[in-house]
């Protein structure tokens, strides 16, 4: 069954959800923009990703929207390159660290006793680590490559991923429908990918998005350090290349700011979702609140606001 | 105490873990603690020391036990590039690192927790919800590119690299000046990375305490709200917001690697910087084990605290 398949069979069991709010459908469509025109940068580019077209931090203009960069590169034209490197290296590390995550909090969540206290301590162990330095370590000691820079990224990020779903099937294993079908003798195989896997799917889904966030970031951070592969454009690589190449001792705000701001677009757009299908999923234990302005009673949107 | 006892057997079984795993990490890296000296040739006796204080020619185990004594005693090996020893070196980093840190933390906190307050008093209105979204558009800046804007905008206004003027010795007070307004661009990138997270998070916990029971009853009671608000929700909400600060010190004096990149400020993040280009591994192995060891006393400090401010929290 794909991951489509799941997330669609979900709806039916689990009805307690609201919906998603608008602006996280907005958030998904244009995220979805994003890919698609990550997808097709070599057709939309205007330039060519190494052709020079003019000279060094040329300013924006008519023809050249964003400028140039310090080797007389179109910018928007790196941009779009660089959004290729940049969400795929979010969307793979996130994938890897839904599998570890998953698998990690699942087994704990569903086992439980021996099995979860001794996974619970590794997680823990792994949320202390500090994880940009350690990817800084790891990324140094292994080479600049796109595959190591995924790796890395995401299989330390699944510390979060192991915790929701943990916390979510322990709830999951004491409910009555898996009650049930456990004592009508049902395998833990069974159990686990009919039953109890499906009802996870939005959350984990859920999760994976707000792990891009993090993943686009951790790309950006690593390959501003040099470690991110040499040969390819990414948005981190195009902060790296402003930083080195003095583009700000020059005033070329051009080359600075549209990286940066396609970075926080993806992280934004990204918690946004994540959060709005958190919430609708937490929509059964909403708590009243009551309002000391007004004294009225008013529901509260979401259980965790930060 | 009890707690306190199972929270630092905790850490310390973290830092273990810590230790080994990077020992065994850069094992895996080319070379040796005396291979690769770059710049000032070893003499034969240095080297000759070093091999014997890390028993290089030794079986992997034996390799391993010398690594925890001389860990131990302090020794983290020496610097490939300028052959010193590296906790010297990150002792001083560290010290230079502290400082600018602090000042941009203690900043994000306060500011963050007043607007995150007043947001959450006034929750769903036209400031709550500017301020909510503002909070979230700001976490999402990526903190290098943060600090190049910095540039961009204060570069002739402020220093924006090194720590201090390298052309102009000054001493006493005129060298504080000079420190100081070095450390104002880096301090204001980590604030201003930080003070989203600052918002959201006091913004939740004065809602959370805004629900309790004793807030009604100071309500009831017939007090002015600025009273409820500041005399009795705040200081009820600043618990959990302290326990936050100690928790994001230690990352963030991990994370300050990018921001003192930026501003070529000589602490321990651009000493990492430098340490990966010139693949530095002993002073990198070195910087890691800092970095996680601080984030372990931060929490440790967090839990303290906590159960100190928090008598309900019996320690």
């Amino acid at each position: 069954m794909s991951a489509v398949g799941v997330l669609l069979t979900v709806p039916r069991r689990l009805r307690t959800g609201r919906r998603l709010s608008r602006s996280a459908y907005v958030a998904v469509v244009l995220l979805a923009a994003l890919v698609v025109a990550a997808t097709f940068c070599s057709q939309l580019a205007p330039y060519g990703v190494h052709s020079v077209v003019g000279d060094p931090y040329e300013p924006p203009s008519a023809s050249h929207w964003l400028g140039l960069d310090d080797g007389g590169v179109d910018v928007l034209t790196l941009l779009l390159y660089g959004a290729r490197i940049s969400l795929l290296v979010g969307f793979a590390s996130a994938l890897v660290s839904a599998v570890i995550g998953g698998v990690v909090g699942i087994t704990a969540g569903y086992f439980g006793g021996r099995v979860d206290a001794c996974l619970m301590r590794i997680t823990d162990v792994f949320l202390v680590i500090p994880d940009v330095p350690l990817m800084i370590v790891v990324a140094a000691i292994w080479g600049p490559s796109l595959l190591h820079i995924i790796v890395v990224i995401g299989v330390l990020m699944w510390t979060r991923t192991a915790r929701v779903i943990r916390a979510q099937t322990l709830s999951l294993r004491e409910r009555g429908f898996v009650q049930r079908v456990r004592q009508m003798g049902a395998s833990h195989v069974r159990i686990l990918c009919r039953h109890v896997l499906p009802n996870l799917a939005p959350l984990l889904v859920a999760s994976t998005i707000l792990t891009i966030a993090t993943g686009v970031f951790a790309e950006a951070a690593l390959s501003f350090l040099g470690l991110g592969d040499p040969t390819e454009v990414s948005w981190g690589s195009m902060i790296e290349d402003a930083f080195q190449r003095s583009a700000m001792s020059v005033g070329a705000w051009w080359a600075v700011l549209p990286p940066g701001i396609c970075i926080a677009l993806v992280v934004l757009l990204c918690s946004v979702v994540g959060r709005s299908v958190e919430d609708s999923l937490a929509g059964s234990d909403r708590t009243v609140y009551l309002g000391p302005r007004s004294f009225r009673i008013v529901r509260l949107p979401s259980r965790s606001a930060g | 105490m009890r707690i306190l006892l199972r929270r630092l057997r905790s850490a310390v079984i973290t830092l273990f873990v810590v230790v080994s795993f990077n020992f065994f990490l850069f094992r895996a890296a080319p070379g040796d603690a005396v291979s690769s000296f770059a710049v000032t040739p070893l003499s034969a006796q240095a080297r000759a020391n070093l091999r014997h204080e890390f028993q290089l020619d030794q079986p992997l185990w034996r390799q391993y036990l010398a690594y925890l004594d001389q860990l131990l005693h302090g020794n983290l090996g020496r610097s490939f590039q300028t052959a010193q020893p590296v906790s010297s070196i990150l002792w001083r980093d560290l010290q230079n690192t502290v400082p600018m840190v602090l000042l941009g933390t203690v900043f994000a906190a306060v500011m963050g927790t007043l607007l995150g307050t007043m947001a959450a008093w006034r929750r769903g209105t036209f400031f709550d919800r500017s301020s909510v979204g503002g909070a979230l558009a700001l976490s999402a800046l990526p903190s290098q590119w943060l600090g190049l804007v910095g540039i961009l905008l204060f570069a002739g206004v402020l220093p924006t690299s090194g720590r201090v003027d390298d052309f102009v010795s000054s001493s006493g007070w005129a060298h504080i000046v000079d420190v100081t307004r070095h450390m104002i661009l880096p301090s204001a990138t980590i604030a201003v990375v930080l003070l989203g997270q600052y918002v959201l998070l006091s913004r939740a916990a004065v809602l959370d305490t805004l629900r309790q029971d004793f807030v009604l009853a100071a309500r009831a009671e017939g007090n002015r709200d600025r009273y409820v608000l500041w005399r009795r929700a705040f200081p009820n909400a600043l618990l959990p917001m302290t326990t936050v600060f100690a928790l994001s010190m230690g990352q963030v004096v991990a994370g300050s690697i990018l921001v003192e990149t930026v501003f070529s400020w000589p602490g321990i993040g651009r000493e990492v910087y430098d340490a990966v280009l010139g693949r530095d591994y002993p002073v990198l192995e070195g910087a890691f084990l800092v970095l996680t060891i601080s984030v372990l006393v931060c929490n440790l400090c967090a839990d303290l605290l906590y159960a100190k401010l928090d008598p309900r929290v019996s320690v």
